[in-house]
């Protein structure tokens, strides 16, 4: 058995192999869910547990699982930790379960978990792919902090819901930006940081 | 062991599958006081919201107690039959917060299959109507908030409307849908929209229009919602249908507040005396 780099395992899916700026995964919910810096904070930490605990638990069964069923049996537990997370949302923060609605529910076609099972889970034990796992949904997480922050920051003026940009800026003139509010300018602010990232680490860079 | 052949995958799915549903049912039952508590708390919120738009200054901070709120402004809470007549108490929570009573969107749904039933022609169902009605007190005045719940384009739609004293004028009025489509349909839940309810009001035949292309009779009238003409039509359909079976109710409202002309301060049911 090699030994785990634990470092590499941790860091990497972090930075130089980022789920969404270097694999491209995850789009379509981080588009969706990153208006508000609560909302993007809570579909992080709801991807960190989803991701940590299906890779976990796939781990542990992976040798039991029949071969030809491993796909199905994959989408059944990610299914029921994605369950599991929308019922403790639903109970202990209602308000916020009700403005991420379906997309809790989709996280179970969120690419990040099933690709990390498929290409970590099955081959390594329990606790790499544990770390694994949280480490592939801390990176997404962190993205999505990072378009929220500026999404809610230029478009409603507020951080977290308080105000930020102070009262004396609109009445000079100054006007929040609705197209931030859009998911098109999401993508490109998800651009904009593939592009810093590609420009930093040259090696991401094609010939 | 062979993991490949077909006994073993067989077993081991139904094996998988029993255990999962086990885990789920289990969260499931353990989870669902809690989420139905806050079902129970949106619905106030919003019957709240609907009633406070009496009073233009009222907000409501963030972190405000709603289940204290609804007992400082509420001032009863009943069930009215077809006639208008009281068919039962909502506990109104003067004692014990926790014990607050509100018709939730299901019991909302079981009227409004009724309803279905007497509009399809069944006349005896309109014995079984059991209509929520919750009476507010907004700053001395009596605020009268009742519900209603129909079909929307994609899913339910509800509402809760607030009523003048004299029963036919808005007060205010707010809604909100299970599924309608984000940016156009989901907009009835939006000040813009709901905001235009207030002070304007019913005709004594209970009709109010949500019309397309703008209201023409501004007094018993409110604009759709543009690029949204059935969730918008499915808003006035819905509250012209309960608005018709609250009638004889709200009829009961305008004649007591047309007997005290004289705008004697309203008198309040207030038990907080502790004799019992």
């Amino acid at each position: 058995m090699k030994d785990i780099n634990w470092k590499e395992t941790l860091l990497n899916p972090i930075f130089k192999g980022n789920p969404i700026t270097v694999l491209v995964l995850g789009i379509c919910s981080s588009l969706a869910v990153t208006v508000q810096l609560k909302g993007a904070c809570v579909m992080a930490l709801s991807v960190i547990i989803v991701t940590g605990l299906s890779s976990f638990v796939v781990s542990l069964i992976r040798k039991s699982i029949p071969n030809r069923i491993r796909i199905i049996v994959q989408l059944v537990v990610v299914a029921l930790m994605v369950i599991l997370v929308d019922q403790v949302l639903k109970a202990y923060a209602y308000s916020v379960s009700k403005t991420l609605s379906v997309y809790v529910g989709l996280i179970i076609t969120n690419c990040i978990v099933m690709g990390r099972i498929e290409a970590y889970a099955l081959g390594n034990k329990p606790i790499p792919s544990l770390l694994d796992g949280l480490a592939n949904g801390a990176g997404y997480g962190m993205i999505l902090i990072i378009v929220a922050f500026f999404r809610e920051l230029l478009g409603s003026g507020t951080l977290f819901g308080f105000r930020i940009i102070p009262e004396a800026f609109y009445t000079a003139g100054y006007m929040n930006n609705g197209l931030v509010i859009l998911p098109p300018m999401a993508l490109i602010l998800l651009g904009c940081i593939v592009w810093i990232q590609r420009g930093v680490q040259k090696d991401l860079q094609e010939k | 062991m062979n993991t490949n052949s077909n006994t073993y995958t067989v077993i081991y799915s139904i094996v998988l599958v029993v255990v999962v549903a086990a885990i789920l049912a289990f969260t499931s039952q353990a989870l669902k006081d809690k989420q139905n508590e806050n079902v129970k708390l949106e619905t106030i919120t919003k019957v709240i919201s609907a009633a406070t738009q009496a009073d233009p200054d009222y907000v409501i901070a963030e972190d405000t107690d709603i289940l204290e709120e609804y007992q400082n402004l509420i001032s009863d809470a009943i069930f009215v039959d077809a006639n208008g007549e009281k068919a039962g108490q909502m506990n109104i929570g003067k004692e014990d917060k926790k014990a607050i009573e509100v018709a939730s969107t299901s019991d909302l749904k079981k009227q409004n299959d009724i309803i279905k039933k007497i509009e399809a022609g069944n006349a005896d169902a309109a014995s079984e109507l059991k209509l929520p009605v919750y009476v507010f007190n907004i700053k001395g005045q009596k605020v009268t908030v009742i519900p209603c719940y129909g079909a929307g384009l994609w899913g339910p739609v509800w509402g809760y409307l607030a009523f003048a004293e004299d029963g036919r004028t808005f007060d205010g009025a707010i809604f909100d849908h299970k599924s309608e489509t984000p940016g156009l349909g989901a907009k009835i839940t939006e000040t813009p929209f709901y905001s235009q309810f207030k002070g304007r009001s019913i005709t004594d035949e209970g009709y109010f229009g949500v019309i397309k292309g703008g209201a023409k009779d501004t007094e018993h009238e409110v604009d759709a919602i543009s690029g949204a003409s059935i969730t918008s039509g499915a808003v006035g359909t819905t509250v012209r249908t309960w608005v018709k079976y609250y009638l004889p109710y709200l009829n009961k409202l305008a004649a007591e507040s047309a007997a005290a002309q004289e705008p004697v301060a309203e008198e309040i049911v207030e038990p907080t005396t502790e004799e019992e």
